[in-house]
């Protein structure tokens, strides 16, 4: 059989940005993989990412790179894994320079990191362009822009593969396009439906241990083997475009036809049109057949044309995210928390005139599910947790110290005040057309 | 045989499972029957229509809902329904995460 016909494996070795270590650890050394993708970007990792880049610019990219590189580069430069990545996110050249940093000090020469850059098209769109689902236009932020990323597909990571890259560094590189790009290139896939069977894989492969029996558990009803020691997923793809997902013997967790399932349109909206930058892909006539022993096949995702842009995230400065808590337990529990929740509001809005939204909530008695007007008033451990947003650091201060007030002021028997203020980034989506969009790769050696 | 108990409610998550994911300020939540048998149910009592009577102040954008019929699931589309989006909201959950369990907590009825 032609080497390009073989079956090839590709591993998880992370799903978000903090996801776990040690078990990509056990993936790498006895998956046999050919690729390890690491997706560590999200709406909010890469909001954060810009944070980090503002307060230093050679920081900005995942905060847990270091010591998956220290941990992953020597078992992949054994096993001849490529690694894919996206834990660049603001500023993949400094995470591939740190990554060259580590390689070095781990001995290992030879080695070959591509960088990806030409995802931050600040400077590329026009003021007047709407924002994608909302009201609007990037002219309406009246807030400093701290980044705006374009999410690139397999095309901009199929070149660094050619020139033999080890490990693919990027930033806003597309979940499903790191597991696509190096299946293209083993298969030779060019045609839509081929496009959209490997955009199946990165899809249900992309958060990880949600197809292996992470976030699926609830006790009693849907039991999960040794979650503690759960498995990173592995994905058998066929020339075909079929797949098996599996995962690693000895490990927790499961592989089933629910666990696809759940995966499948996991930020999923409609099932026949999922836009990536590669593909318009129909998941809707999926087959999926469970095999047993953690053995799920997977087929029949259809492909018409990729898009002709491609969604960037644009972040901006959202001043600071103020949470203040205070803890109420025993009997009357709720009716004191209830109490304190009332002094809060009429303290922050009524005495102190702050103008920014503030969210109460009780958590034990209503707070998650508050908009959804759900409340449950029999909890006897309450928590009374208070929130703001505001570009006004005093309000801030003041929320804090308002419910740390509570200790003296408030209902009786409250304890247990933590107060925490963060930066915070908001973020919008707007389209580009793609063909001003230019991704570039660089290499950088050991 | 053991008979449900006057109080017992029979509740979606008595036949479904799901999960919720978020973009931006739109949550989506899948919803997949244990037993082929039960997808008419399914279908007859979680309407587009249910979920905005039983969560008007939280479902107040445009809900759709998509159906796997070979796969026996649903899957609704909650346009603003996020209060705002992951990097915007002030609940606790800002992904909306836990919006599965609440289309799982609804009762077996219309």
């Amino acid at each position: 059989m032609a080497e390009r016909n073989r079956i090839y494996r590709i591993g998880t070795g992370a799903g978000f940005a903090a996801d776990r270590l040690d078990p990509a650890v056990d993936l790498a050394r006895r998956g046999k993989l050919d690729v390890m993708v690491l997706e560590c970007l999200g709406e909010r990792t890469v909001a954060f990412a810009h944070r980090d880049r503002l307060a230093d610019p050679r920081r900005g990219y995942n905060h847990l790179l270091d010591r998956r590189m220290r941990a992953l580069l020597p078992v992949c430069r054994a096993s001849g894994t490529t690694v894919i990545t996206n834990m660049g996110a603001a500023n993949p050249r400094a995470a591939a320079e740190r990554t060259r940093e580590i390689a070095r000090d781990l001995g290992i020469s030879g080695l070959k990191i591509a960088c990806i850059e030409g995802d931050d098209v600040s400077g590329l769109l026009s003021a007047d362009q709407p924002f994608m689902d909302e009201p609007g236009t990037i002219a309406s932020i009246d807030r400093k822009i701290v980044g705006m990323n374009a999410y690139l597909g397999a095309d901009a990571i199929v070149p660094a593969l050619d020139a033999g890259a080890d490990v693919v560094i990027g930033g806003r590189l597309a979940d499903p396009s790191m597991y696509l790009a190096p299946l293209m290139r083993h298969f030779r896939w060019k045609d839509s439906d081929a496009l959209a069977a490997g955009t199946l894989v990165g899809h249900l492969m992309e958060c990880g241990m949600q197809i292996t029996g992470g976030y699926f558990a609830d006790p009693g009803i849907k039991d999960v083997p040794d979650l503690a020691q759960c498995g990173y997923p592995i994905a058998e793809v066929s020339a075909d475009g079929s797949a098996v997902i599996t995962k690693l013997p000895e490990t927790g967790g499961f592989v089933t036809e629910a666990t696809v399932k759940e995966q499948l349109l996991y930020e999923v909206h409609d099932p026949k049109k999922y836009l990536t930058p590669d593909v318009t892909a129909d998941f809707s006539r999926v087959e999926i057949k469970d095999h047993g022993n953690d053995r799920v096949q997977v087929s029949n995702a259809a492909g018409q044309t990729r898009p002709d842009h491609l969604k960037v995230t644009i972040g901006f400065d959202a001043g600071v995210l103020a949470e203040a808590g205070i803890s109420y337990a025993g009997p009357s529990a709720g009716s004191r928390g209830r109490l304190a929740a009332e002094i809060i509001e009429s303290r922050l809005k009524d005495t102190h005139g702050l103008k920014s939204v503030i969210r109460i909530d009780l958590i034990g008695a209503r707070s998650l599910f508050a908009t959804a007007g759900k409340v449950n008033i029999d909890s006897e451990d309450v928590r009374l947790h208070v929130a703001t947003r505001t570009t006004n650091r005093e309000d801030a201060e003041l929320l804090l110290w308002e419910v740390e007030a509570l200790l003296c002021c408030g209902p009786a028997g409250g304890g247990g005040f933590r107060g925490v203020i963060t930066p915070a980034i908001m973020t919008k989506s707007v389209l580009i057309d793609r063909t001003i969009v230019h991704p570039t790769f660089e290499i950088f050696e050991t | 045989m053991t008979q449900p108990g006057r109080n017992e409610r029979i509740l979606v998550r008595d036949i479904a499972h799901a999960r919720a994911g978020d973009k931006g300020n739109t949550s989506n939540v899948n919803i997949w029957v244990y037993d082929p048998a039960d997808f008419a149910l399914l279908k007859r009592i979680l309407t587009v229509e249910r979920i905005k009577r039983e969560f008007p102040q939280l479902m107040r954008g445009t809900v759709t809902r998509y159906e796997i019929e070979h796969l026996h699931g649903l899957n609704f589309v909650m346009q603003d329904a996020l209060e705002g989006g992951v990097n915007a909201s002030l609940n606790l959950d800002s992904h909306g995460k836990s919006w599965s369990y609440l289309l799982l907590g609804l009762e077996l009825e219309d």
